[in-house]
């Protein structure tokens, strides 16, 4: 896993300086209500090198499948195509391209050396007749690939939207198996899309909600490993893992790390009660943030590290509450019908995700930061666990099936309430966190 | 080994009779809690010294209203018969496993079984038992013992459930 993050810190290069259009007409805006997704055409990549032929047209697959996957794009397929592109450098024929409505087109180019994988593509508007950026080149291993193809897929979102990508990255998650009464857990990580799933766990102790490091190399999850539920910290690279806080008496639970990695919010229960905690991710000393005889928990800190979203049952049920990073007087911010529980901070620090409990339906919705704008994005039998993408315009969640034969997986929907799908997993999934942008 | 398998191996050890090991319970020997030559086996459930005899005719579990961690009379009832038990058995000490049903999200049902089995115990203390024979744990929703997403399993699955160990300190 290292080796892939060790081949991806490599340049990007600008191919030429052909940079124009950067505010083209070419533009999807992300906004409420129904779009009509984008027509565009990813051909196979052109091979540079033999043996590269397999992997060019794999590539312009991932590109395909992490655009379309939006929603907000609609492929046209490569039967319709009336030019094909053989030569990276040749000239596009914009006629052959207008003539299928295919606003956009994605060129790319695949040559392999050994283990080594270079990948450059090159975004046109068709109907400007001009290229939306630079042309870009990837270096990295044939092992790799799939990252190469989200890299090219985030650059070619990010043009056309304006927002930043979210393809390359990942999601640890709980992988579930075994029957509802005797449930099979053990902490996982995959691609945002499923690919590249591995354990990070066994499933001999219960382990639940884990979430990333800031640079997603470490994971904070909460395992029963000693007999208690307490907050672990594992290095995804080494699998390697330690307990962080173990006080006899204690149990600790739903860990997330703040902005700058250093320290770790957690909900720790003493004699029946549940406050939440601060403490060094490479210290020992807990400082208690609330103390309130209610429950105090699912914390989440805002991007600028200034102000900490939870959820309090002080007023008599689950609601949510903001108060200062260092502790202090919270103050309310939800206020519809129903019970709020597992806020968590956007990215873009714009808005809090939540579940929300009425009338025995589970909603994962979104609001302003001081509460306002409540919106409510699903409703099922059983939603909870809200998670951002790194760009903070999707939101990846858990959804349970009820019944005896109930089973957990994992869902994403766009933060308008559109495009909700199940995320590729197989095999039962709860608790995902998504990663930040590799 | 985690401490949970070691109370589950004790578990099993005198679920199956072993008593001779615990030092507690001799049918034969009169000043135990037994009678001699009663006509029951040792560690059966009509062993009065027995865990399936705390389980069954002790009760080991109580039960809790959706969302609450109060206990009802029924639930104080039967933690008064556990609280006795403990008393005449101070050989065991007991982890009270807390519980809630799937109407909840995760973490706040953590926090939720752990308040319903912080309740037992501060009743079990309340009435005698040294506070260092009981610990607490909460599984919040991880493990229902009913399946059905239905009132009839979740009034089940809203409990917090006594789990006897031999006691390691003697």
């Amino acid at each position: 896993m290292m080796r892939l993050l060790a081949t991806l810190l490599i340049g990007l290069m600008v191919l030429g300086q052909m940079a124009q259009a950067q505010n083209g007409p070419l533009r999807i805006e992300i906004t409420d209500g129904v779009i009509e997704p984008l027509p565009y055409a990813v051909p196979d990549f052109v091979a540079e090198t033999s043996g590269a032929a397999e992997l060019a047209s794999n590539l312009a697959r991932v590109v395909a499948e992490d655009l379309n996957g939006t929603g907000l794009f609609r492929e046209i397929p490569a039967k319709a195509h009336i030019s094909q592109i053989t030569n990276f450098a040749s000239p596009v024929q914009f006629a052959d391209w207008k003539a299928i409505n295919a606003q956009a087109l994605v060129s790319g180019a695949v040559s392999v050396s050994g283990n080594d994988l270079e990948v450059k593509f090159r975004v046109y508007d068709v109907f400007a007749g001009q290229e939306l950026g630079n042309g870009l080149r990837f270096k990295g291993t044939t092992e790799g690939w799939r990252r190469m193809g989200h890299k090219v897929a985030d650059a070619v979102y990010s043009r056309i939207t304006g927002e930043g990508g979210y393809f390359d990255s990942r999601v640890v998650f709980v992988s579930e198996s075994g029957p509802k009464n005797d449930r099979r857990k053990r902490l996982a990580i995959m691609d945002y899309d499923g690919a590249n799933l591995q354990y990070l766990t066994d499933s001999s102790a219960i382990v639940l909600a884990p979430r990333f490091s800031p640079t997603g190399d470490k994971v904070l999850y909460t395992s029963y490993e000693t007999g208690f539920p307490r907050v672990f910290v594992l290095d995804v690279g080494s699998v390697e893992r330690r307990v962080l806080q173990d006080q006899a008496g204690t149990m600790s639970f739903a860990p997330r790390f703040s902005p700058d990695g250093k320290s770790v919010l957690m909900s720790i229960t003493q004699n029946g009660n549940t406050d939440i905690h601060t403490m060094p991710v490479n210290g020992r000393q807990t400082k208690r943030l609330t103390s309130s005889p209610s429950i105090d928990t699912a914390p989440s800190i805002s991007p600028d590290g200034q102000q900490i979203v939870f959820e309090s049952d002080r007023s008599g049920n689950q609601q949510l509450y903001v108060m200062p990073a260092g502790g202090g007087e919270p103050k309310r911010i939800s206020f519809g019908q129903g019970r709020y529980g597992t806020p968590v901070w956007s990215p873009r620090g714009d808005l809090i995700a939540f579940t929300k409990q009425n009338k025995g339906r589970f909603h994962i919705g979104v609001m302003r930061t001081d509460g306002s704008e409540e919106r409510l994005l699903t409703a099922s039998f059983l939603d909870e666990g809200p998670s951002w993408a790194p760009n903070g315009r999707v939101i990846m969640f858990t959804r349970e099936t009820q019944g005896s034969d109930g089973t957990a997986a994992l869902y994403s929907v766009d933060v308008s309430g559109r495009n909700l799908k199940k995320v590729k997993v197989q095999g039962g999934a709860s608790d995902p966190a998504w990663s930040p942008l590799q | 080994m985690s401490s949970f398998s070691k109370v589950a191996l004790l578990l099993a050890g005198l679920a199956l009779g072993a008593c001779s090991n615990s030092g507690i319970f001799d049918p034969d020997d009169a000043s135990g809690s037994g009678t001699s030559g009663a006509n029951y086996e040792a560690g059966s459930v009509d062993d009065p010294t027995s865990v399936a005899y705390f389980q069954q005719n002790v009760g080991d579990r109580v039960l809790f209203q959706v969302d609450q961690s109060v206990l009802t009379e029924e639930a104080k009832l039967v933690l008064l018969s556990q609280a006795n038990w403990l008393l005449e058995n101070s050989a065991y000490s007991a982890v009270i496993e807390g519980h809630a049903d799937e109407q909840g999200t995760r973490e706040y049902n953590l926090a939720l079984g752990a308040r319903r089995a912080s309740a037992a115990k501060e009743f079990l203390v309340s009435r005698g038992i040294a506070d260092n024979r009981l610990r607490t744990v909460s599984y919040g929703k991880e493990r229902p013992l009913e399946v059905c997403s239905a009132e009839a399993c979740y009034t089940k699955n809203r409990r917090a459930v006594t789990i006897l160990q031999a006691d390691l300190t003697g």
